[in-house]
């Protein structure tokens, strides 16, 4: 079977962001990784592929850079990967799903698509259910467990409040994937090297025919979170702390 | 004014204080108060003291979540919606992002503050270290809400019950099998308006029962960090932090937690951070908002009876 996993490269979420412009982020010196979700994704394809036979293509819409963090998924077993090439460093989510789902076509369709249940950067949490939804196939979301058999995909999620969902899919079709789903594997050495020698195809975004510019979420301005400048720290004994701790979540922070 | 679609979460009949919260979102607009599985009749008061001009039972009964999708957008159309706002918990941003993929409309997730007259919207990038200001351009405006980032804030309307059938199948794509019940009666951490924590430092899983105490005791959930999770002290469910869930309560309270980044991932933009540490130099006390240094053992029952 074909499965094609959508991997988006993106800061690592210890590095710290530095705006620069209204609506972009210095993005040379800090580092960058795959989109955790989807590493959950990269696991379960390359897995069930290596059960069923067949291939796992990586699909990533992003800047040239983002050739090291499809190398990562390589080294953990991926076969091939396309590269859209955006100049920008925002691209909003309606236009990722038709930039994934056009370079899927030109590809020929997969069997089975992994995303991940959301991106860390721009915490959209659509790009799946758009892409799904183009291609009319099913999709569940922060899927934390799945079997395939005979066609049908059985995927597990939780639902509100500690409760779990069991869903049935029919191939082909989009999995959300979350923590839970299986352990990323640690690439070894010779599959680091391997990885290096697998063909990644670049393509520009207006040659699938999308309009970069066409985005109807758009940035007007990125704003830093001031962080917090350190306790208040209450003193005296533990009854003198807890009393105080009580009554100023009560009368000043009206929280309680 | 935009004719707002709010689309009302109740739990046994009663709404959830976060649906209040996203209908004073909408203030000042024609609201349609949108009910996916309660009687309509049950809620109407309610619904009508928070805003409501009008009140649509969705009446769908079970099915996948795309029906519900489908119901939605049924309802947007003969109603001529400008905007639908809901709650960002589980639900909601699953229905919501099916729901713009269907009528192909874009869609703001997990917002922070709405202004729906410039169609202006606030959320978290980079896992709350960042605000983006986000302009929505199209006919329909579409956003889900953080949980308890907006006060409900009583504002009475008529709340007139109109009678809709929404006329739509489920596409039959997705098929629910089965669904596992959990505990029950625990309040969903991503929706809590106060959280409670352990981290490592709890040391045993029955050591939980000392915080779901003082939880109990404010109407709070209870988390877990990372560490804890890894110890196998608490189930993952209630991992808060970057592989965990994303919170925002009103009151955090860290027990035992040292403050790592990906922990502060989940939770930074919860109003108020109060952290219970022994170890006076632990990162978490330079960026919350109140600290106590003692052992938590000592600290939190004394806690939970003055509460
Ligand atoms: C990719 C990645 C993702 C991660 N995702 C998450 C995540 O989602 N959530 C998360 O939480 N972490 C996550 N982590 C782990 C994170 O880096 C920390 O390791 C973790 O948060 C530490 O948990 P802790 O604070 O409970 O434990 P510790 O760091 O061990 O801190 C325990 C604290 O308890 C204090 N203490 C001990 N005993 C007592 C006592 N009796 N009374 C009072 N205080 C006491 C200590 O002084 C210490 O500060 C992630 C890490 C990585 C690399
Ligand atoms: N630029 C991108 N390239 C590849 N996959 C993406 C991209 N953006 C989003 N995705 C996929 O869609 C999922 C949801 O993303 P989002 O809607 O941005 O939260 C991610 O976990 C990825 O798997």
């Amino acid at each position: 079977m074909k499965i094609c996993v959508c991997l988006k490269h993106v800061p690592d979420t210890a590095a710290s962001i530095k705006l620069a412009g209204d609506a972009g982020f210095e993005d040379s010196e800090i580092k960058f990784v795959s989109n955790p979700y989807d590493e959950y994704g990269v696991e379960e394809a390359v897995s069930l592929v290596e059960k069923e036979g067949g291939e796992v293509v990586i699909v990533t819409v992003g800047k040239a850079a983002a050739v090291t963090t499809i190398r990562g998924a390589m080294a953990m077993g991926a076969h091939r990967a396309i590269l859209v090439k955006i100049d920008d460093q925002f691209l909003d989510s309606s236009l990722t799903a038709q930039a994934l789902k056009a370079a899927m076509e030109q590809d020929g369709l997969p069997d089975m698509i992994f995303t991940g249940k959301g991106s860390v950067d721009t915490e959209s949490f659509q790009t799946q259910y758009r892409l799904a939804q183009s291609l009319g196939m099913p999709v569940v979301n922060e899927v934390n467990a799945l079997s395939l058999d005979n066609g049908k995909v059985v995927v597990e999620k939780e639902a509100g409040g500690g409760d779990k969902q069991v869903m049935e899919m029919s191939l082909p079709c989009v999995v959300g994937a979350t923590k839970g789903l299986n352990e990323p594997r640690y690439p070894k050495f010779p599959d680091i090297m391997k990885a290096k020698k697998k063909k990644i195809q670049e393509i520009d975004l207006a040659d699938l025919g999308v309009d970069g510019a066409a985005g109807s979420v758009v940035i007007e301005k990125l704003e830093t979170v001031p962080e917090r400048s350190g306790a208040k720290m209450l003193q005296g004994s533990v009854d003198d702390q807890v009393t105080e701790l009580v009554k100023i979540l009560k009368e000043d922070e009206k929280v309680l | 004014m935009a004719r707002t679609g709010i689309l009302i979460e109740t739990e046994n009949n009663e709404i959830k204080d976060t649906s209040l919260g996203v209908l004073t979102a909408a203030a000042g607009q024609e609201i349609y108060a949108l009910v996916l599985d309660a009687d309509p009749a049950a809620v109407k008061d309610k619904l009508a003291e928070y805003g409501a001009d009008k009140i649509i039972g969705l009446k769908i009964g079970s099915g996948s979540p795309d029906l519900a999708a489908h119901a939605l957008s049924a309802a947007i159309k003969e109603y001529d919606l400008t905007a639908m706002l809901g709650t960002a918990s589980a639900e909601g941003k699953d229905l919501f992002a099916r729901l713009a993929s269907l009528m192909d409309q874009p869609l703001v997730s997990d917002c922070v503050a709405v202004n729906l007259d410039d169609k202006i919207v606030k959320k978290s990038h980079f896992s709350g270290k960042i605000i983006a200001n986000l302009k929505v351009n199209g006919p329909l405006f579409l956003c889900t809400i953080r949980p308890n980032v907006i006060e409900p804030v009583a504002a009475p309307a008529s709340g007139e019950i109109l009678e809709f059938i929404p006329g739509v199948e489920d596409p039959g794509l997705v098929k629910i099998l089965e669904i596992k019940k959990g505990e029950g009666g625990k309040i969903d951490l991503t929706e809590a308006p106060v959280i409670v924590t352990g981290g490592r430092a709890i040391k045993a899983a029955e050591n939980y029962k000392m915080l779901e105490d003082c939880a109990s005791k404010i109407g709070a959930a209870v988390g877990a960090s990372r560490a804890a999770v890894d110890a196998g002290y608490a189930p993952h469910t209630m991992q808060v932090g970057q592989t965990g869930k994303t919170v925002s309560p009103k009151l955090y309270i860290a027990c035992g937690v040292s403050g790592a980044v990906q922990h502060f991932a989940g939770m930074k933009t919860s109003k108020v951070i109060v952290a219970i540490n022994e170890d006076k130099d632990a990162p978490i006390f330079t960026k919350c908002d109140y600290g106590i240094v003692g052992d938590i053992f000592e600290v939190v029952p004394a806690l939970t009876e003055k509460l």
